[in-house]
């Protein structure tokens, strides 16, 4: 190839680089006010309501969080109440707690179904379309239907194999979901878009079945696995109904169902409520903000939900 | 490098549709291979089962004497160029080009060395560092190659290669094509549906229809003596003219022209004549009678597109169309009329009814093998 020096043109400026270029057009773009904004923003402001009531609340006294309207401003901000939070219960260990089973449970999603999806996705094999029917047909079921066997099967468990995934026990919030139905439809999908000549190309250059998996599909699927490893975590993050069924040990809770210390039958103080509400929001706000960028674009693309 | 051998293969694909019909070649070590036909011939299908990334459904696959049928393609030693390239995106030039390397765990510095002689020989050393997608189609081309060419492989198998470049690169990369192939003598099969890449690249072409192998021979052969109607229309540029024709008094006539001695027993024939054997009578003579149509100036020559017959000569059939190239100061107005002629040793004759070629004036058939 060669490359001339064009020559300057009166009259004219030197165009920019491309790269320039398209940075420019963007940022352009972004400040430009679209007639949608008049809409998008009133409704992020109600969205974004709770989140700030919830802080609001958390700076507050505890008459205050009685009071009716409520305060849409704390007087004096109560920033003890962090401090109390953290003390009145065993706040580090839930979050450690919470911590372990997000992330084993990412883990064991990004591995088993990306397997599983894989195979879906090009492995021949007899009964596939049936498989997978059944599969995505326990997407429709919902938790409150199966919670009682799931219970029975982590219970029996916990007896029979290994106490730690029995009842009362980490291992028990870690099994049922360390391979999901949606992580495995997921990842499939995405799958099917990498071209099959790579696959093949691999092959040819001596790659097993799994070697192309991890060396050629998986590089390629990126996006796909963040957006997997995002809302995985998210939902065990924010797992509620099912630790409240099999944890009953203090030292065993997860955030949300330590959370509920602070509800008690008689009263609940909303602000060590709230104060630890916001504790166990900044995991999940940091994690979205880390997968924001696939996490929109891959749901926009395959117009899924998490 | 070794020969590749395909015995009796036949491939059903599971919805019933037969991609390949006992097909038989043998590519004999370090010969260049061309299979061409329509899509849907059976030639990808031929290239996928030797490379192993399909099963055949009965037959059996040699390289290098040895059957490979029941192999996996990572275990048959042979490297494929693809249609689009399939260089790996998340990985350098280099990483490409040693990936096949690396996964038979050749020592790196063998890796190193023979990356960079290919790159070398491929002029795409300044290119190593390099993401896929930072090049241009021909540099993606070439890196496909040399990712093939590195791992010194007993067969070289190219699907389609070309078909992605402008017409400019198809040209120039077809003529670095078949440099390398005399610099590296590697045994090679490669597939298109280009009959001009097929005669300009290939020791022996392989003529493929409907999953039936039609005729293999030289581009000389093919050219020359093509086995049947549809071997005689796809090989040649501009087409072979395909014509009806009457046989009477022991003459074979196209529009009542007299082109050539009857052959024995065949009163249904059908005419071949190529553009390029065709040549416009001057006036007064006769020949067979045409009515111009329209005329391309090519430079060197010119195409006219003509009718067959003229308002005094019934025709039987449809009209035909009749292309003839004819020197370039040539200038037919549309629907004059024009005398064509060709020599009795150009005019190729062909059944009508099963459309093999049938042998005149003493002229060898290269039939089927």
């Amino acid at each position: 190839m060669t490359t001339s020096a064009s020559p300057t043109i009166p009259g004219r400026t030197a165009e920019p680089a491309p790269a320039e270029q398209t940075h420019e057009h963007r940022r352009f773009r972004l400040r430009r006010p679209s007639p949608w904004h008049l809409v998008l923003i009133p409704i992020s402001f109600i969205l974004l309501f709770p989140f700030y009531m919830m802080v609001v609340t958390s700076l507050q006294t505890e008459a205050q969080t009685r009071r009716f309207p409520p305060l849409l401003t704390p007087p004096t901000p109560q920033w003890s109440n962090y401090a109390t939070a953290l003390h009145a219960a065993p706040f580090v260990r839930f979050m450690v707690n919470s911590a372990v089973v997000a992330l084993i449970i990412v883990v064991g999603n990004l591995v088993l179904c990306s397997i599983a999806g894989y195979a879906f996705a090009r492995l021949r094999f007899a009964g596939r379309g049936l498989v997978f029917g059944l599969l995505m047909a326990t997407l429709m079921v919902p938790f409150q239907v199966t919670m009682i066997p799931e219970f029975l099967i982590v219970k029996w468990l916990g007896v029979h194999v290994w106490d730690q995934l029995g009842i009362d026990h980490l291992g028990a919030l870690v099994l049922p979901t360390l391979a999901t139905a949606f992580g495995i439809f997921f990842l499939r999908q995405f799958f099917l878009t990498v071209p099959v000549e790579l696959e093949e190309a691999a092959r040819m250059d001596g790659t097993s079945r799994l070697g192309v998996l991890f060396k050629i599909v998986l590089p390629l699927s990126l996006p796909a696995l963040s957006t997997v490893a995002a809302i995985t975590f998210l939902d065990a993050w924010n797992s509620f109904l099912w630790p409240l069924i099999v944890i009953n040990t203090e030292s065993h809770m997860t955030l949300p169902l330590g959370l509920t210390t602070f509800q008690g039958s008689h009263d609940t103080h909303w602000e060590l409520l709230m104060a630890g509400n916001v504790f166990s929001l900044v995991p999940m706000l940091l994690v979205f903000l880390i997968a924001q960028r696939y996490f929109v674009r891959s749901v926009a693309a395959t117009g899924l939900k998490g | 490098m070794a020969e590749v051998e395909y015995r009796k293969i036949t491939k059903r694909y599971p919805n019933g549709v037969m991609a390949l019909k006992e097909f038989d070649l043998t590519a004999a070590d370090g010969e260049f291979v061309v299979l061409v036909g329509p899509s849907g011939c059976g030639k990808s299908t031929a290239l996928r089962l030797l490379a192993g990334l399909d099963r055949p459904s009965s037959g059996e696959i040699y390289i290098g004497g040895s059957p490979v049928t029941k192999h996996g393609p990572g275990e048959r030693d042979i490297a494929m160029v693809f249609q689009n390239y399939a260089l790996y995106p998340h990985m350098s030039v280099y990483k490409n080009l040693a990936y096949g390397l690396r996964q038979r765990k050749t020592p790196r510095a063998e890796i190193q060395r023979r990356v960079h002689e290919v790159s070398d020989i491929l002029g795409i050393a300044e290119l190593l560092d390099r993401r896929p997608a930072q090049l241009s189609g021909g540099q993606r081309q070439r890196v496909a190659m040399g990712r093939a060419l590195v791992r010194e492989p007993q067969a070289f198998l190219l699907d389609e290669p070309l078909s992605n470049l402008d017409a400019k690169l198809r040209g120039q990369v077809r003529a670095e094509l078949k440099r390398l192939h005399q610099r590296l003598g590697i045994t090679s099969i490669y597939v298109t549906h280009d009959q001009v890449e097929a005669m300009t690249l290939a020791d022996r072409i392989c003529v493929m229809n409907r999953g039936e192998l039609q005729q293999v021979g030289t581009p000389q052969e093919v050219y020359e003596h093509p086995a049947n109607v549809f071997v005689a229309g796809f090989i040649g540029s501009p087409a072979m003219n395909l014509v009806p024709a009457t046989v009477t008094d022991g003459q074979v006539r196209v529009a009542g022209h007299p082109v050539a001695r009857a052959p024995d027993g065949h009163t249904d024939v059908v005419v071949g004549l190529r553009p390029e054997d065709l040549v416009v009578q001057p006036d007064g003579r006769s020949g067979i009678p045409v009515t111009v149509d329209f005329h391309e100036p090519l430079g060197s020559h010119v195409l006219v597109h003509s009718v067959l017959g003229d308002a005094s000569v019934p025709v039987v059939g449809e009209p035909a169309g009749i292309v003839v190239q004819a020197g370039a100061d040539v200038r037919p107005a549309p629907g004059q009329r024009l005398a064509l002629a060709a020599e009795p040793r150009h005019v190729y004759l062909f059944d009508a009814s099963t459309g093999a070629a049938l042998t005149r004036d003493g002229r060898a058939q290269v039939i089927a093998s």
